[in-house]
C-alpha cells in the first residue's frame, strides 16, 4: 500500500478515519496539558493518574452494569482525582517524598483495579468481556461518538486554557508570587490538574493505562527543546501529539499484529529523541559542535599568546622565529597557524613565523575582554 | 490448607521479603520511581531472553532482564545529565518507550511465542506450584520458590554485608564519599539487587505490583519509626503480612492473587496513614490544631502585656479586637486560666506573674529567634496540653 492510496483510505474507510481523528485529537489535547505537567515537574503524575484509574473503570462497572465507555471514563476520571489528590494529601501532610506518593498510589491503585477486574470477570454478567482493554488500550474500538468527546473535552479545555492563560502562566513560573498577587491558586491548580487527569482518562480507551504516561510527557518535553516561550511549546506540543497519532495509526494500520498505543509511543519517542538531538538552541549535536569551535577558539588564544609571550621579549615585536618552537606546545596545529595568518595576525615565511602589529594588539587585549572579534 | 496452597503463601512471603529491602532504601533514597520503571522496561529484556531461552524461569532471562532494567537507569541518568529534561521527565520517556518495544515484540512474533503481556505484567501466582523444579525424578518444590529464594539470599548476604555503607550513602552521600564509599558502586550495586527482585518476582505477582510490594511496606514503615533497622523490619513484616492475608483475601473472592494483596497493602497503609501515632493524619492535624491555639494564646498573652488600660483587657474586647470568633476566644481563655497565667477580676484580664514571666521569655524568643531560648519554653508548652 503506497502513500497516496493510504490517505485515500484515511478519508474513505470509517474504521481508518475515526482511529486517525482519534488518536490525533488525543495526541494534541495530551501534548498541549501535557506542556503543563512537565513544567511543573509533574512529569509522573500522568503515570501515578493512568493507573490510579483502572479501579474506578471496573467500580464503574460493578456499580451499572453496562459497558458504555462515557460511564467508565466517569469513574476513570472520579478514582484518578482521588489518586491526584491522595498524593497531594501524603506530600504535604507526611514526610514521604513525592516519588513514594506517587508509587504507592500508582501500584496500590492498579492492584485493587486488577483485584476489581479479575473479581468481575467470575460475575455471571455476559457483559464484562473487554474491559481489560483499558489495559492496553485498543484505538480500533474507537468509534466516532468516541471522537466526537475528545473533540469535545479538548475544545473546552482550549477554551478554560485560553480564558486563564495567564493565572496558568503565571502559577507555572512563580507559585508564591501569584498567591500574593490575590489569585485563587488553588482553584487554578485544581482547574489544571482535573484537565491532566481528564485528558489523561480520555486516553485510556486508545493507549491504555501503561504508555497513557508517554503520551502526556513525550510531545511536551521534544516541544520544549525548541522553544522556550510557553506559548510556542503549548502549540508545538500539540503538533507533535497529533502528529504521533496519526503517523503511529499509519504505521500500525498498514503491518500486521501491531497494536496501535506502542506503535504511537515509539513515534513520539522518536520525535522526542530528534529534538534531543537536533534543536538548534539546546540539542545535543549543535551543543557539541559548539563545544568544539569553542575548544579551537580557546586553542587559538593559547597560541596567540604563547607568540606573544615570546614576541614580548624582543624589541621588534615581528621578529621571526622558527615554527619548530611551537612544536612542544599543544595547542599548536597547521590549522590553527594558517588561521591566525588569515586574521593577519601572523605572517609566514620559510618555516619561520612572525607576529604582526595587529596580532601583538590582539593578544596583548586578549584576556582584557575587550577585543571580541574572535568570538 | 494445601500443599499447593502453603507453596504459594510461601512463594508471596519470600518475594514480599526480597522487595520490602531493596525496597525501603528506594523510598529513603527518593528513588521509588526507578522500581516502577525498571518494573516496565524489563520487558523487551523478558522477551529477547524468552526468545533464546524458550523458558521463563531461566537464569538467563533474568539475567538479561535484569541487564535491561540497569540499561534503563543508565539511560535515565544519561537524560537527566544532557540538562533538557528533568530527572522525573527522564524517567517518564524512558519506560515507556522500553515497554512499546516489548510489547512490539511480543506481537510480531505473537504466534510463536506462549508469552503474552497480561501475564509479564499481572503475573499469576495461583499457577507457580504447577511448574516444579526436577532434578533425576526428584520433585525439589516448585521453580519459583527456588529463584526468589536464592534472590533473597543474595540479597541478604548483600544487606548484612554493606550494610553500613548503605546506611551512610543513603544519609550522606557527601560524607560517604569522601570516607572513600564510592557512591556509584552503591548505587548500582542497589539497582541491580532492584532489577534482579523485580525481574525474579514479576512470574509471581506480576511487573507492576513488584512496584508495590517494594514501595508500600517501605512507605507504611517510614511512618511509623525513623529508625533504619526497625523500618526494615517493619517492611518485611508489613510485606508478608499482606503476602499472606491477601492469599486468603484472594481465595475468599475468588480474584487474583496480585491484586489482593496489594489491596492489602493499599488498606494497611490507609490505616497506617490514616492513625499512626506521629506522622498520620489524624495526630498531624490533632498536633496542628493544638499549635494554631497555642500561637493563639501567646499573642493574647503579648496583647495583655502591652496593653495597660482596663478597656483594651476587658472580656468583650478580645472578640472584636484580636478578631476570634467566640468559641476560639473560649478556649484560649480557658488554658490561660488554666496555667495561672492569667487573672480575671470583673471581667478584666491581667497577666500573673507567671504569664508575666512566659511574655517575656516568649519576646526574648521573637526577638532573637535563637533556637536555645525556644527550647525550655516547649515544656511550658507541654503544660499548657496537659
Amino acid at each position: 500500500m503506497d502513500l497516496a492510496e493510504y490517505i485515500q483510505l484515511v478519508f474513505t474507510d470509517y474504521t481508518l478515519r475515526t482511529i486517525t481523528l482519534g488518536t490525533a485529537i488525543l495526541g494534541a489535547v495530551t501534548g498541549m496539558l501535557g506542556s503543563f505537567a512537565v513544567l511543573r515537574k509533574q512529569s509522573l503524575l500522568g503515570d501515578a493518574i493512568s493507573h490510579a484509574a483502572l479501579p474506578g473503570i471496573a467500580i464503574a462497572f460493578l456499580i451499572t452494569g453496562i459497558k458504555d465507555s462515557n460511564v467508565l471514563l466517569l469513574g476513570a476520571l472520579i478514582s484518578g482525582l482521588v489518586g491526584t489528590f491522595w498524593i497531594r494529601g501524603i506530600m504535604n501532610k507526611t514526610h514521604l517524598k513525592s516519588d513514594t506518593a506517587l508509587g504507592l498510589i500508582l501500584s496500590l491503585f492498579f492492584g485493587f483495579g486488577m483485584l476489581l477486574l479479575t473479581f468481575i470477570q467470575k460475575q455471571p454478567n455476559a457483559n464484562q468481556a473487554g474491559l481489560d482493554k483499558y489495559l492496553f488500550g485498543q484505538a480500533a474500538t474507537l468509534v466516532e461518538s468516541d471522537v466526537w468527546m475528545m473533540t469535545l473535552v479538548t475544545g473546552s479545555c482550549l477554551f478554560v486554557l485560553l480564558l486563564f492563560w495567564k493565572e496558568f502562566k503565571i502559577l507555572l513560573f512563580d507559585a508564591d508570587y501569584t498567591k500574593t498577587l490575590g489569585f485563587n491558586t488553588k482553584f487554578i491548580d485544581v482547574l489544571i490538574t482535573t484537565f491532566i487527569v481528564l485528558a489523561i482518562v480520555l486516553g485510556l480507551q486508545t493507549v491504555g493505562v501503561v504508555l497513557m504516561s508517554a503520551m502526556l510527557l513525550a510531545p511536551a518535553a521534544a516541544a520544549r527543546q525548541w522553544t522556550n516561550s510557553l506559548g510556542y511549546m503549548v502549540i508545538i506540543a500539540s503538533v507533535f501529539g497529533a502528529l504521533s497519532g496519526v503517523v503511529g495509526t499509519a504505521i500500525s494500520a498498514s503491518q500486521n499484529n501491531l497494536s496501535t498505543g506502542p506503535v504511537i509511543v515509539i513515534v513520539a519517542g522518536v520525535f522526542v529523541l530528534i529534538s534531543f538531538v537536533f534543536s538548534p538552541s539546546r540539542g545535543l549535536l549543535f551543543k557539541q559542535i559548539r563545544l568544539l569551535k569553542n575548544r579551537r577558539d580557546l586553542k587559538l588564544h593559547k597560541t596567540l599568546s604563547f607568540m606573544y609571550n615570546i614576541a614580548r621579549t624582543h624589541d621588534d615585536i615581528s621578529h621571526p622565529h622558527a615554527i619548530k618552537i611551537l612544536n612542544n606546545f599543544q595547542g599548536y596545529t597547521t590549522g590553527t597557524l594558517q588561521k591566525l595568518v588569515r586574521k593577519n595576525y601572523v605572517r609566514l615565511e620559510a618555516g619561520q613565523w612572525s607576529l604582526t602589529l595587529e596580532g601583538f594588539k590582539a593578544a596583548s587585549n586578549l584576556y582584557n575582554q575587550q577585543d571580541h572579534k574572535d568570538e | 490448607m494445601s500443599s499447593a496452597q502453603l507453596e504459594i503463601q510461601l512463594i508471596a512471603s519470600l518475594v514480599a521479603i526480597a522487595c520490602a529491602i531493596p525496597g525501603t532504601f528506594l523510598v529513603l533514597r527518593k528513588m521509588a520511581m526507578i522500581s516502577d520503571a525498571i518494573s516496565h522496561s524489563i520487558l523487551p529484556g523478558i522477551v529477547i531472553g524468552f526468545f533464546i531461552t524458550q523458558d521463563l524461569n531461566s537464569p538467563l532471562l533474568i539475567l538479561l532482564a535484569a541487564m535491561t532494567g540497569i540499561i534503563t537507569v543508565i539511560l535515565v541518568e544519561y537524560i537527566q545529565k544532557t540538562g533538557l529534561v528533568k530527572e522525573d521527565t527522564a524517567i517518564g520517556l524512558v519506560f515507556p518507550a522500553l515497554f512499546s518495544i516489548g510489547v512490539i515484540l511480543i506481537a510480531k512474533n505473537a504466534n510463536d511465542v506462549h508469552l503474552d503481556v497480561d501475564a509479564v505484567l499481572l503475573g499469576e501466582l495461583a499457577f507457580a506450584p504447577f511448574d516444579r523444579l526436577v532434578i533425576d525424578g526428584l520433585d525439589l518444590g516448585p521453580k519459583s520458590l527456588w529463584i526468589i529464594g536464592a534472590i533473597l539470599l543474595t540479597t541478604l548476604g548483600l544487606l548484612i554485608a554493606f550494610f553500613k555503607e548503605l546506611k551512610l550513602s543513603t544519609f550522606d552521600m557527601g560524607l560517604a564519599a569522601s570516607l572513600g564509599f564510592p557512591p556509584a558502586v552503591i548505587h548500582y550495586g542497589l539497582m541491580s539487587v532492584s532489577s534482579v527482585t523485580t525481574v525474579g518476582a514479576f512470574d509471581a505477582v506480576g511487573a507492576i505490583l513488584v512496584v508495590a510490594l517494594m514501595i508500600a511496606p517501605a512507605a507504611t514503615a517510614y511512618l511509623l519509626t525513623n529508625d533504619l533497622k526497625r523500618m526494615l523490619g517493619y517492611a518485611i513484616g508489613f510485606g508478608v503480612f499482606s503476602a499472606i492475608s491477601g492469599y486468603w483475601l484472594a481465595h475468599a473472592l475468588d480474584a487474583s492473587i496480585a491484586g489482593s494483596i496489594t489491596t492489602m497493602l493499599g488498606l494497611l497503609f490507609l490505616t497506617v496513614y490514616l492513625f499512626a501515632p506521629n506522622k498520620g493524619i489524624i495526630a498531624v492535624l490533632y498536633r496542628e490544631k493544638q499549635q494554631r491555639t497555642e500561637v493563639s494564646l501567646l499573642t493574647f498573652l503579648l496583647h495583655l502585656k502591652n496593653h495597660n488600660e482596663e478597656t483594651e483587657r476587658h472580656v468583650n474586647h478580645l472578640n472584636e479586637h484580636i478578631n476570634w470568633q467566640k468559641v476560639r476566644s473560649k478556649t484560649v481563655l480557658d488554658l490561660a486560666i488554666k496555667n495561672n497565667m492569667i487573672s480575671i477580676t470583673n471581667n478584666i484580664v491581667s497577666l500573673t506573674e507567671k504569664g508575666n514571666d512566659f511574655t517575656t521569655q516568649a519576646i526574648d524568643y521573637i526577638i532573637t529567634n535563637e533556637d536555645a531560648q525556644i527550647e525550655h519554653m516547649k515544656d511550658d508548652f507541654f503544660l499548657f496540653r496537659g
